[in-house]
């Protein structure tokens, strides 16, 4: 075991800077030492200045993804074992744009994500009194899959598609677009399609299906991009019969 | 600040990377991704050749000879060799991906994904040896 690693960081500091440089840092080795606990070890012993984003440290919270040795990854799931014996590079997420240090702006993902209305829609509420609206085990099982998705955006720094195209909606909005649609409480599966139906929508996605391989909660943001294309499809064949749906 | 200045509030001063035009050598699902894009390619040449001997076929023996004798050239043998192999890449491939666009559920359950796959290389040998039979008798 090596009694320490090094860590090639990027830095960019745009009131000193005009692009981002790599800086390396030797940490000590620790086998039970994930990435993040090396960029923490480096932010309170080496260098203070250092940016990134992290809160829960257990895969919950979707805030420390960054790009580790060119795959994107939750770095409190990254061991330091993992990439003996170093250097381990550590770039903040692709295809979004660079804040400062390992920190990138999030606002156009919040934006695609309010767009495809990810929450239960009724056609009408109905009143309190009637009480809940009650869901079976296997109807909860429907939908449970694309429900544990954590916002992490890992998916969309894995997919040449939105890196060329920033306009395509993206892989994490999809799946939790599909998320409410096979929910039984929900009733706007028709208003979700139209929305992704739309040039920016899944018809970009052209399955490379890196999303689904590099996502760390199984979500299989690809599958649920196929799955909509299916129902678009056949919506799309029963709107060319004369007894067609609309 | 200068009073022409444009400030957007809230917007930080970004850094945009440029995506390099070789990010498909990044990694190995990447160049599976492109070959099977690129697969399509092949499909389509090798249904212009079918167009192409259904033509000599219906102009007649003639034709047909001549259609023959140019798909013994070197040229024709090695672009339906390796568009066989892609092909081969294109079929094994998208058949490996229909279980996640295909989801189906039998007495609540999903059925596993290497049953939709394995049902569509099941047709797959059947309509093979079916279309063998039709030729092998001929």
């Amino acid at each position: 075991m090596p009694p320490s690693v090094t860590l090639a960081v990027t830095r960019y500091r745009p009131e000193q800077e005009s692009e981002p440089t790599l800086q390396t840092y030797e940490v000590p080795f620790r086998k039970d030492w994930v990435v993040l606990d090396a960029l923490n070890y480096i932010k309170d012993n080496l260098d203070g200045s250092l940016s990134f984003r992290w809160s829960c440290r257990m895969g919950v919270c979707g805030s420390c993804g960054m790009m580790v040795n060119g795959s994107p990854k939750l770095t409190c799931a990254a061991f330091l074992s993992d990439y003996l014996p170093g250097p381990i590079r550590v770039e903040p997420l692709n295809y979004f744009p660079i804040i400062r240090d390992l920190v990138v702006d999030m606002t156009d993902f919040m934006h695609k994500l309010k767009k495809v209305k990810p929450w239960i829609i009724r056609a009408q509420e109905k009143p309190l009194a009637d009480g809940e609206y009650l869901q079976t085990p296997d109807q909860l099982e429907m939908y449970k899959q694309f429900s544990m998705c954590i916002n992490c955006m890992l998916c969309y720094s894995a997919c040449p598609v939105y890196g060329l195209e920033q306009s395509f909606i993206g892989p994490a909005a999809i799946a939790l677009a599909q998320r409410y649609n096979l929910d039984s409480r929900d009733e706007a599966a028709r208003e979700r399609l139209e929305i992704l139906s739309e040039h920016d929508g899944m018809w970009q996605c052209t399955f490379v299906g890196e999303c689904s391989k590099v996502c760390p909660k199984n979500v299989d943001p690809a599958g649920a991009i196929q799955q909509l294309k299916l129902v678009g499809a056949v919506d799309w064949f029963r709107f060319l019969l004369p007894w067609g749906t609309r | 600040m200068s009073p022409g200045t444009q400030y957007t509030p809230y917007h930080p001063k970004w850094y945009r990377r440029r995506m390099s035009v070789w990010w498909w050598l990044q990694n190995r699902s990447y160049v599976y991704f492109v070959l099977r894009e690129l697969t399509s390619v092949f499909v389509g040449l090798c249904a212009l050749l079918l167009l192409w001997h259904l033509r000599a076929l219906v102009q007649g023996p003639e034709a047909h000879a001549h259609f023959l004798a140019q798909m013994r050239r070197p040229f024709f043998v090695g672009l339906n060799g390796v568009g066989l192999l892609f092909i081969l890449f294109h079929t094994i491939t998208w058949f490996n991906l229909t279980p996640k666009a295909m989801v189906v559920r039998l007495g609540g359950k999903r059925v596993p994904d290497w049953t939709i796959a394995g049902l569509n290389y099941v047709a797959w040998v059947l309509l093979s040896v079916a279309v063998a039979v039709v030729l092998l008798r001929g």
